[in-house]
């Protein structure tokens, strides 16, 4: 390739100083986090009484949140690991993307389920006295495995970028320089170098693949190993994953528009990948209906007395507004858009996308809380606010502070590397003038 | 004059064991620095040293003694050796006094508005009868809240009893979801209990005192049970509904009557809640058949006057 057009790639795809939007998006994203923090030092001031959990509903949107960020977080391993080990090309420029997405969704998973906790300075006692038997102790496992083989995947392959950007001294200012240095000074873009990253990335995409699955399995398991109608299901391993994958492929269409739109990376995030994307979306949104579909409706037909008060919380009751919400807009309206080619332009799918991952964080509150109002005992011998749920402006601050944290991290990833990955795009143009 | 009557026996327990700590120490015991300020009042209390002589001491020099919990955690943790505890409720003889619920609650600190023991209107279907089912903590012989807890801070012991160390919690609620019997409260706020007892180091075997940010349940009072008393609720209950005792012994009593469990439970035909979910509760119900009293819901009436 000529050495201009290189250039040009780089000079595209280095990393931007936020512009007048950019500081609008962070400064906004960082009161809601200092909201959200203020409401977590109340909580740890009063304890969990500021939130709307009672005996009952003893989990809510912390822990629905939980589930969220969990499930996006498996869109790393998709688009990196399973696309890559099928040998599909199109989706380099977008591995980074998902792998952030994964990073920052998994740490504040971790976070969230801190926040959950009644007694978070016992947090050590999961290491002091954690019992394997509990699938919180594999939770915690998983989880770990999974955040480190997702550091190391967006690590590796950033090394050859760091090279680039360390060329950039006066651009890159004191400290990013630093920084880059720090993590990338020993890359010099030696064969040897590439023969064992390359490697490392191919053993790291083989065993994120079960892990991923671990975590999301697990997690369902967090329900599925209890007796309570809505959660005593044999199908919720495979229905939590395919929601899972169905979110987090959401998540990248939304990524895709905003860094393409706010960075002009038109040539690099083509209409081409909304497509491509946009029907793997419908493929991941008609595996996840099915898996709904086995969810609901075979229980549905039985109608045990048990599950019907569940059910029909659902379908008709208290909860049918976001129940049917949910359905709509995580599966049913994203696949009406994006089967149509016209769908899959960016703007459409940006919607779609929008749609999904919304209706998906409805739909992890569905699962969650619910079912605890529905015990097997009727609810009784509680105060009247045992009965009912609803969350505190506290819950909603903390559950939106991680929701802005993750976003804070994404973007100042963003800020600070290139979120294209420079080198391998470099060697991908190659490779399509050569064929 | 219950109140009167507590403190006198505190104050007992307390010079006894204060007696014993100044038995204990050698050399003058009131000589420390912390001490050195204390006035003496001129009024002389008599003590009994662990040598059984009779010592005289004045009472300005009295210090109450944090009580010491009862037995130790690692103790509480393994149960009665030789015990294998039951409960058995008879449906037919409650009618929702709720003695049973007040004493637990008073025994235990409960937060008001929580409680340990419920006391269930039940109705199977529209045309059975309905009759009151208090519940406690069912003390499952495969109990899913011990098989997920992450960190073992509520147990099983080879008594049969399911406890809860309330110093290890950590507050995730996984045991509440697991508990198909909604018999766990949680903390949600500081646990309004008088300043004395919530500085109590806490005790698995009298749950108290109740620590923020943690789970709480029914404990079938073991500490009660070590003394060769009977849990609070059984004794508090004035229509006997209550039995409790040893399966191994065969025997289960609600102070007035004692039967043997065996055949208490054949010929009143007893049950235990939720069989086919394999929990194996210690707690077993008799059916409510030839009813000491007819089934009145006055919380159910007046709650319907209220909307009306």
């Amino acid at each position: 390739m000529e050495k201009s057009a290189e250039n040009k790639i780089i000079e595209d795809l280095l990393p931007q100083k936020f512009g007048k939007q950019g500081t609008i998006w962070v400064i906004s994203l960082l009161a809601v986090c200092a909201l959200g923090f203020y409401a977590y030092c109340r909580q740890l001031y009063y304890g969990l009484e500021v939130t709307a959990l009672r005996d009952y509903a003893s989990w809510g949107i912390y822990i629905s949140n939980f589930v969220f960020f969990v499930a996006i977080s498996l869109v790393g391993s998709l688009i990196t690991a399973v696309l890559r080990l099928t040998d599909v090309h199109w989706s380099t420029p977008l591995t980074r993307i998902a792998e952030i997405i994964a990073v920052s969704a998994i740490s504040f998973a971790g976070l969230i389920i801190i926040v959950d906790m009644g007694r978070p300075d016992r947090f050590y006692n999961l290491f002091t006295h954690g019992r394997l038997q509990s699938p919180i102790i594999w939770d915690v496992i998983v989880i770990t495995t999974y955040l480190f083989i997702s550091l190391l995947l967006l690590y590796f392959p950033l090394l050859p970028d760091l090279k680039i950007m360390i060329g950039f001294k006066e651009r890159n200012g004191k400290y990013l320089q630093k920084l880059y240095e720090f993590l990338g000074s020993f890359w010099k873009n030696k064969p040897e170098q590439f023969k064992i990253t390359d490697k490392a990335i191919n053993i790291l995409s083989v065993t994120i693949i079960p892990v991923a699955f671990a975590i999301h399995t697990v997690t369902s398991w967090l329900f599925a190993t209890t007796y309570r109608p809505g959660w005593d299901s044999t199908n919720f391993g495979a229905y939590f994953i395919s929601g899972a994958f169905l979110v987090g492929a959401g998540g990248v269409l939304i990524a895709m528009y905003v860094f393409r739109t706010h960075y002009k990376l038109e040539k690099y995030i083509t209409d081409e990948h909304f497509n491509k994307m946009g029907k793997i979306v419908v493929l991941l949104a008609l595996v996840y209906l099915y898996f709904n579909i086995n969810e609901f409706l075979v229980p549905a037909f039985k109608m045990k007395k048990a599950e019907e008060e569940h059910l029909m919380g659902l379908f008709t009751g208290e909860f049918s507004p976001i129940f049917w919400f949910a359905i709509s807009a995580s599966m049913l309206v994203p696949i009406l858009i994006l089967i149509f080619k016209k769908g899959r332009t960016p703007k459409w799918a940006f919607f779609a996308g929008i749609l999904v991952v919304v209706g998906s964080w409805f739909k992890r509150f569905l699962i969650v809380t619910p079912t605890l109002l529905h015990p097997f005992l009727p609810m009784h011998d509680v105060p009247k606010n045992y009965m009912h749920y609803f969350p505190t402006w506290e819950e909603w601050a903390i559950a939106g502070g991680s929701l802005a944290g993750a976003l804070l991290v994404i973007t100042f990833f963003a800020r600070i590397f290139p979120i294209v990955p420079i080198h391998e795009t470099i060697i991908e143009t190659d490779s399509h003038e050569k064929a | 004059m219950k109140t009167n009557e507590n403190s006198r026996r505190e104050f007992l327990a307390t010079t006894l064991l204060a007696g014993a700590a100044l038995a204990g120490c050698g050399g003058n015991p009131f000589t420390p620095d912390e001490v050195t300020d204390i006035k003496p009042s001129g009024e002389m209390v008599k003590l009994l040293s662990v040598d059984g002589e009779i010592i005289e001491v004045d009472k300005a020099f009295l210090k109450p003694v944090p009580e010491m919990p009862p037995v130790a955690n690692s103790e509480a943790r393994v149960g009665i050796p030789g015990k294998k505890f039951a409960m058995v409720i008879d449906l037919s003889r409650c009618k929702s006094v709720k003695k049973c619920q007040t004493a637990c609650n008073h025994m235990h600190h409960i937060h008001p508005g929580q409680n340990w023991i419920k006391v269930y209107p039940m109705q199977e279907s529209e045309k059975t009868a309905p009759y009151w089912q208090p519940t406690t903590c069912m003390h499952c012989d495969e109990p899913p809240c011990v098989k997920v807890c992450p960190v073992d801070a509520t147990f099983k012991r080879k008594d049969g009893i399911v406890l809860i160390d309330s110093d290890r919690c950590v507050g995730c609620r996984f045991c509440m979801a697991a508990c198909p019997y909604s018999s766990r409260v949680f903390n949600w706020e500081e646990p309004q209990i008088e300043k004395e007892i919530a500085e109590q180091p806490y005790s698995c075997e009298t749950s108290v005192p109740q620590k923020k940010g943690t789970v709480g349940k029914c404990d079938f009072c073991p500490d009660m049970v070590r003394k060769g008393s009977l849990p609070h609720c059984v004794s508090a209950c004035p229509n006997g509904v209550f039995f409790f005792g040893d399966i191994l012994e065969d025997s289960v009593t609600n102070g007035a009557e004692t039967f043997r469990f065996s055949e208490l439970i054949k010929d009143k035909s007893g049950y235990r809640l939720m069989e086919d979910l394999g929990t194996k509760p210690s707690v077993y119900y008799l059916p409510p058949v030839n009813r000491n009293f007819p089934f009145e819901n006055k919380e159910a009436s007046e709650e319907k006057k209220e909307k009306a």
